[in-house]
């Protein structure tokens, strides 16, 4: 298990290289941060001094390398807009992304996986007809619509909750959470449901598909010739069995949640990494762009590799080596 | 009175075109602690007959007539949950591929314990001690071992056998085992039908054996029925059904089973094919293949009759029948 683990941590170096790389000459490539930190008026005396100093007279590949080896220290650099180490601008961004795409997940897979298994043991009945088309809905509109549409409904015709921002937060040394406060909690309710309801549809109807595939199953007919009870073969024997593909979904959709929670982050003007990247793209701020590419690549080989381990979690068949110590056959 | 009796049992399948009629009439009983086999070729309802007994008809199928006694007691109308307490408990099930029965992310122990559990007041230690009888019962070696590997660190017939303790560890009065062997390799198959024998005869279970294998049937039933397009063909002691058959068909079953004794140049063959659950022919199914055909075989349709120690749905044991 601690070789597999070491294996997986190794087979990410490369991946972190690379996207590094691209990420790096992407934006390298693209805009002129100079310009737009002089201003309108400048020497060219000025200009020089200014490329030099950030570096931009080097060749690509030594800035490159620069930066990954300052990365590898720790040191994203300095943004080009705020005059700031990246590193401390994404700290203070992060715990606002991860408290709202925690949010969202756990909403999607508590809501997502209950209706999945409920349409896919009664599916012909009306709540299940109800969930199929509120879960096409939840699939085909885009993320914007339904955070304008929520704003206009709860914020601006009830009332009820705060259109945008964090509301209250609370410090603990670097981490500010939104969790403990009454308008932390409410104001996180609208971007957390606008960002999470594609992923519960999708969840929901990943699962049922797996539900009515599963209860085909000869091991389902077997264990209902046994005489065991529904809830035990529904919940025991089927909705184990579609965990595989249904862990994998989740886990890509968890990265997928933190990574584009852009657009969310941008209709509720939610303080966190997303909106910090859509303002560093305005200035090409690349520091700030580079940084928070890498720190997505992260975000997913964690996660790929905690679904990896789920997978040994769930199913018997991948644990090989134990198969060989008890003889196989 | 027997342990189970069906009588009349219809299953049928609504679609699109119409009502299919998957088992027609189909009557037939079985004693207390006696093996019945059930042969016919594909598709002629052996297994749906087992499907329909332990309530388990894959939807459309419906039970459409009939009636099924349990010690005398209807099982067919009752309410989902108390056929689900019956079944496991009174009636166990062996199915054909041991490779896809199991679950394959349990242990083979808890599913025993699960199942045993389902049925009988026994604390989790009982029940497994009960589970590891059952493993060595039917032949796991190391049982107590290997009670907590999964099914994919066994062998089909490793696998058969935890089948085999699944189905009887509730000690069931009646098994339906539904082509046993079929899908394990032949060396293995007469060990597993050996156990099945053993064990239903040690614990005094009936067993319905329904396979296409009249090697299996000669060796294990008791009593045998045949049938054909939906219907009993034919049904009695196994001796005489495989030495004297009466029905032309089971004539023909038995004439195309190879013999060790004498030499056969070319294994007899029933022409044509079973006719399909929408084109049954009018009067007797087996009418359009059947050698000794005559008229009334063509018009009006059988029941089953006399015919010597057997009985046979067929006609030329209806004149018989006239004579005495």
């Amino acid at each position: 298990m601690f070789a597999f683990i070491l294996s997986r941590i190794l087979q990410a170096v490369p991946v972190l290289l690379v996207v590094g790389f691209i990420s790096y000459a992407m934006f390298a490539f693209v805009g002129d941060p100079v310009t737009i930190m002089l201003g309108q008026d400048y020497t060219e005396a000025q200009r020089v001094a200014l490329v030099h100093q950030l570096g931009l007279d080097q060749p690509f590949f030594v800035q490159y390398a620069k930066y990954m080896w300052a990365a590898l220290h720790g040191n994203f650099g300095i943004s080009y807009r705020m005059a700031r180490p990246v590193g401390d601008l994404i700290a203070e961004r992060l715990p606002a992304t991860l408290e709202l795409s925690l949010t969202s997940a756990v909403l999607a897979v508590l809501v997502g996986v209950p209706m999945g298994v409920y349409t896919g043991i009664r599916r012909n009945a009306v709540v299940s007809r109800i969930f199929m088309i509120f879960s096409l809905l939840g699939v085909s509109l885009p993320t914007f619509l339904i955070g304008i549409l929520l704003i206009l409904l709860f914020s601006v015709v009830l009332g009820w909750l705060p259109s945008f921002g964090r509301g209250d937060v609370v410090h603990f040394a670097h981490w500010s959470t939104g969790f403990l406060t009454p308008l932390g909690l409410k104001s996180l309710i609208l971007p957390a449901i606008t960002l999470g309801l594609f992923q519960m549809t999708l969840i929901m109807r990943l699962v049922r598909a797996e539900m009515l595939e599963v209860l085909r199953s000869d091991y389902i007919k077997f264990a209902r010739a046994r005489g065991l009870s529904q809830r035990a073969i529904n919940f025991g024997h089927a909705l184990k069995n579609t965990l595989v593909p249904v862990i994998t979904i989740i886990g890509l959709q968890i990265g997928g949640l933190v990574a584009f929670s852009i657009v969310t982050e941008t209709v509720f003007q939610w303080p966190g990494m997303g909106l910090l990247l859509v303002q560093s793209i305005g200035v090409a701020d690349i520091p700030v762009m580079a940084a928070y590419l890498q720190l997505i690549a992260v975000v997913f080989v964690c996660i790929n590799l905690i679904v990896d381990l789920l997978y040994y979690a769930v199913d018997p068949r991948l644990r090989m080596d134990r198969g060989r110590a008890t003889g196989g056959h | 009175m027997s342990l189970l009796d069906v009588q009349d049992l219809t299953v049928e399948f609504p679609t699109r075109r119409g009502v299919l009629r998957a088992l027609d009439g189909v009557s037939f009983s079985i004693e207390a602690g006696e093996v019945l086999g059930v042969v016919g070729e594909s598709g002629a309802g052996k297994s749906l007959t087992g499907a329909a007994i332990i309530g388990l008809l894959e939807p459309p199928g419906r039970v459409a007539g009939g009636r099924i006694l349990l010690d005398g007691a209807r099982i067919d109308d009752l309410p989902a949950d108390r056929m689900r307490a019956i079944r496991g408990k009174q009636i166990g099930a062996i199915f054909q591929d041991p490779l896809t029965t199991l679950n394959p992310l349990y242990s083979i122990g808890r599913q025993l314990v699960e199942t045993i559990q389902t049925h009988l007041r026994l604390s989790d230690r009982d029940a497994r001690a009960r589970a590891v009888k059952w493993l060595e019962d039917v032949g796991i070696p190391a049982a107590r071992e290997r009670i907590d590997a999964y099914p994919h660190e066994f062998s089909g017939g490793m696998r058969q056998r935890v089948v085999i303790a699944l189905a009887l560890c509730a000690e069931p009065r009646l098994v339906i085992a539904d082509e046993p062997t079929t899908a394990l390799d032949v060396s293995i198959q007469a060990q597993i039908i050996a156990l099945l024998k053993n064990l239903a005869r040690e614990h005094g279970t009936s067993v319905m054996l329904v396979t296409h294998d009249m090697g299996v049937i000669a060796e294990t039933a008791d009593r045998v029925a045949v049938m054909y397009a939906g219907r009993i063909a034919e049904i009695g002691p196994v001796r005489e059904v495989v030495k004297h058959p009466a029905h032309p068909y089971s004539e023909g079953l038995m004439g195309s089973i190879p013999s060790l004794t004498h030499r056969v140049e070319r294994l007899r063959q029933i022409d044509g094919a079973m006719p399909r659950l929408t084109a049954i022919p009018q009067g007797c199914a087996f009418n359009p293949r059947c050698e000794k055909v005559f008229d009334r075989c063509r018009v009006e349709r059988p029941d089953l009759m006399e015919a010597g120690r057997s009985r046979a749905a067929c006609w030329l044991y209806a004149a018989e029948n006239a004579h005495v």
